[in-house]
């Protein structure tokens, strides 16, 4: 079904993310986490990105990004996809 | 207190934790172990979450030692995070599409008046249970064995109200959607379709009802699909809608998600209007079990019996056997297999053996009445579906 009032979609967001602490969830600090944690939580809370750790490559991450925007849909200006690629491949990437 | 203590001991819920978490390692990411954790939502006992949202949780393995798995033990699978409550009285249901001549709008009462009511047991198991062991690992949520449940499930068969929508001749596929949704209209919506012949068998229904209760709101509430046999993508929860299509439903979720590359699962039930020449949909589930009373690495006191236990199901043949081996696969004992709640549902098995002092690796491995079995190596796919390796456990006995 296809949202009709996107405002009362993200509240609902605000208010499932208060009730199942998903506030709790700390990223690594680096540089691009603040975009990491600007874009990426728009849609999935941000635990997805330390569960997919630490065995996806630059190239792998690169692809989870790419993904997200051409697949999924997420809104990522084009100058902060290379930060949030470089912040996973640096701080959760294959070692 | 050390590991055989607790063991004697039993399970305390905080020695619980840690023993569990020491337990689910093998095999998953370190990223994976880390993140996870136990966790008591509304309505359920502590489930593994995997993402808090869109909300994943499984179920812990041990719990899973009965037949039939209760709806506050059983599974949670979203893909999108907008899951609205919906009012079971104001839920409606639409039936058209344009392969349909008669569009219809149902209410809960409606649907239970106007069809016959039926019950069945069933197995619905996310196409990626066991992801999270994929070698090497892949991305995606990192499953480990417990995305999947055994419910008695009751409704009305879909090809009832099928055959009250007046199927045309064109039609190709029937098309499901539910009432969740993305954040962002960009998102592709949770769409998906069923082969005609799939949709009109016997056993797939619509149902509101999961083991003798309403469908808790995070396993669909007020009213799900169900398509026994073959994986949870098809198993539509929240429905809101049914429409006949005159031509393949084209959707990301059908299109580029939930397929498997051709050629390499062997299955009797494919969807050819989805086929393409690299892959396929993914369709009926694999033969697998699951040892559920010994955890990886366990020590327990020499000169007893010792019972190894556990669930089989496979894509709805039915389970014809359940082999166990205690040292590593070279030989091989029946075990005694359990209730039958028939062929769509879990079947339990069980073996006893009284081992001497020593190291045992113990296996299962089921066979069904296809005669398909389980694999000893995984056969590796990008979206790490299908595992049904069976599974080695070390086991000391001293």
């Amino acid at each position: 079904m296809k949202p009709r009032f996107v405002l009362a979609a993200v509240c609902a967001v605000c208010a499932f993310a208060a009730a199942a602490d998903e506030g709790s969830i700390q990223l690594k600090p680096g540089p691009g986490r603040d975009a990491v944690q600007g874009y990426c939580v728009m849609c999935h809370s941000l635990d997805y990105i330390p569960s997919n750790s630490p065995f996806m490559n630059r190239q792998t991450w690169e692809a989870e990004v790419q993904k997200m925007i051409k697949a999924y849909g997420a809104q990522v200006p084009p100058d902060q996809v290379p930060k949030i690629v470089d912040y996973l491949a640096t701080n959760y990437g294959k070692p | 207190m050390d590991r055989r203590t607790f063991l004697l001991a039993g399970a305390s819920s905080t020695l619980f934790t840690i023993q569990w978490r020491e337990t689910l390692a093998a095999g998953l990411a370190s990223g994976t172990v880390e993140t996870q954790a136990l966790e008591t939502l509304s309505g359920k006992v502590p489930l593994i979450r995997k993402s808090y949202r869109p909300p994943n949780y499984e179920t812990p393995v041990d719990l899973f030692d009965s037949t039939i798995t209760p709806n506050d033990r059983f599974f949670i699978r979203w893909h999108l995070s907008q899951i609205p409550e919906v009012d079971p009285v104001t839920w409606r249901l639409r039936v058209g599409g344009p392969a349909a001549s008669n569009a219809a709008e149902y209410s809960l009462e409606d649907l239970k008046k106007s069809f016959a009511q039926v019950e069945l047991v069933a197995v619905n198991q996310c196409s990626g249970n066991r992801r999270g062991l994929s070698d090497p690992h892949v991305p995606g949520v990192e499953w480990g064995y417990g995305a999947m449940g055994n419910a008695r499930w009751k409704g009305v068969r879909l090809r009832d109200v099928l055959a009250k929508a007046g199927l045309k001749k064109e039609a190709v596929e029937i098309a499901f959607d539910g009432a969740d949704h993305g954040v962002t209209d960009a998102t592709p919506d949770f769409h998906k379709s069923l082969p005609v012949w799939k949709a009109q068998d016997e056993n797939t229904l619509i149902v509101w009802e999961m083991n003798g209760a309403a469908l808790p709101h995070l396993n669909g509430a007020p009213a799900r699909l169900i398509v026994p046999g073959w994986t949870g993508t098809y198993w539509m929860k929240k429905l809101v809608s049914v429409e006949a299509l005159d031509k393949p439903l084209s959707t990301f979720w059908m299109n580029t998600a939930y397929r498997v590359p051709k050629g390499k699962f062997a299955f009797a039930d494919r969807f050819l209007t989805q086929e393409n020449d690299a892959s396929t949909p993914i369709t009926e589930m694999v033969v697998n079990s699951l040892i559920t009373n010994i955890k990886d690495g366990e020590r327990i006191a020499a000169g007893r019996d010792v019972e190894v236990r556990g669930m089989a199901w496979d894509g709805g043949y039915g389970i014809a056997d359940v082999a166990v081996s205690t040292d590593g696969g070279r030989t091989w004992n029946a075990a005694t297999l359990g209730e039958d709640l028939g062929r769509f549902s879990f079947r339990p098995w069980r073996y006893s053996f009284r081992p001497a002092a020593g190291s045992y690796v113990v296996m299962a491995r089921a066979t069904n009445r296809q005669g398909a079995t389980q694999v000893n190596d995984l056969i590796f796919n990008p979206p790490g579906y299908h595992n049904n390796v069976m599974q080695r456990l070390a086991l000391t006995v001293a």
